[in-house]
């Protein structure tokens, strides 16, 4: 998400294929070293219940998460 | 002295007839470079469709229920953490809640009673060190990201105040009477539908 555009694809690649892997991290990087927050939408098993989950590593992000989503750090308004 | 006077006056005006659509032109397009060289120039139709793709990126993200409570009241409950031994467990009542309103304060409040708590005033700045903002809807997403998975970091960033600093009290307690109302029918409605 960047302020005054809105959602802006970054990178996208196959996590099996190394090239892409590289390019994945090298971005992933990039954006925490901005300050950026980066979460992925899961579901809750059973409940049908939504939420996010923070990662602040790239070996953090679930196998089988589609999309990392990258957000301004919140901060007091 | 005079005629000299009058011959100024006409030679000026002559040159401003001549020469001032020239002058004109030159300050037009002046102007239209600078504003297309802004960066963060104000473009209505850049905001409308990033507002559209953030609320499509919301919908992909959150479940049914709260898109539709988004689309229809214009704000997203999410409910507190629930104490280890509350009654229930993770399915039973939350003891608190918060409403999510783009561009405006976390409302926390006390779902079983109505009773408002606070609110707290976060937002997303841009980093690049511009003025702009996230669209509406990717504000709401970002806070509802955050409170999901980290609700203690983004409630401790947040600067906490009773209701009634930004948000007018009874608008607030007026969306949660409109809460309960729409998810009255709604449940009506799908009992009529199930039927």
């Amino acid at each position: 998400m960047k302020p005054g555009h809105g959602e802006v694809l970054l990178a996208e690649g196959d996590r099996d294929v190394r090239e892409d892997e590289q390019l994945l991290i090298e971005e992933f990087r990039r954006q925490l070293d901005e300050g950026m927050w980066a979460a992925v939408p899961t579901e809750r098993p059973g409940s049908g219940r939504r939420e996010a989950q923070m990662v602040r590593d790239y070996g953090e992000i679930p196998p089988e998460a589609q999309r990392v989503i990258f957000f301004p750090r919140a901060s007091g308004g | 002295m005079l005629a000299l006077l009058t011959a100024a006056v006409m030679v000026t005006a002559l040159t401003a007839f001549l020469l001032g659509p020239a002058v004109v032109a030159r300050l037009r397009a002046r102007r239209r470079r600078r504003v297309e060289a802004s960066p963060h120039a104000f473009d209505p139709g850049r905001e409308r469709r990033a507002e559209q793709r953030a609320r499509q990126l919301l919908r992909s993200c959150v479940n049914d229920f709260e898109w539709a409570m988004y689309r229809d009241l214009g704000f997203i409950r999410v409910e507190g953490r629930r104490l280890p031994d509350a009654p229930g467990g993770d399915e039973g009542p939350a003891p608190y809640a918060y409403l999510i309103y783009p561009h405006k304060p976390i409302v926390a409040y006390v779902p079983e009673s109505g009773r408002l708590l606070s609110e707290y005033c976060v937002s997303f700045p841009d980093l690049t060190g511009g003025r702009t903002r996230l669209p509406a809807s990717d504000d709401v997403l970002a806070k509802w990201m955050a409170l999901t998975s980290d609700e203690a970091r983004v409630i401790g960033r947040a600067n906490m105040h009773l209701v009634g600093r930004q948000h007018d009290p009874g608008h607030v307690r007026r969306d949660i009477w409109r809460l309960s109302e729409w998810e009255r029918l709604g449940a009506a409605d799908l009992g009529a539908r199930a039927a």
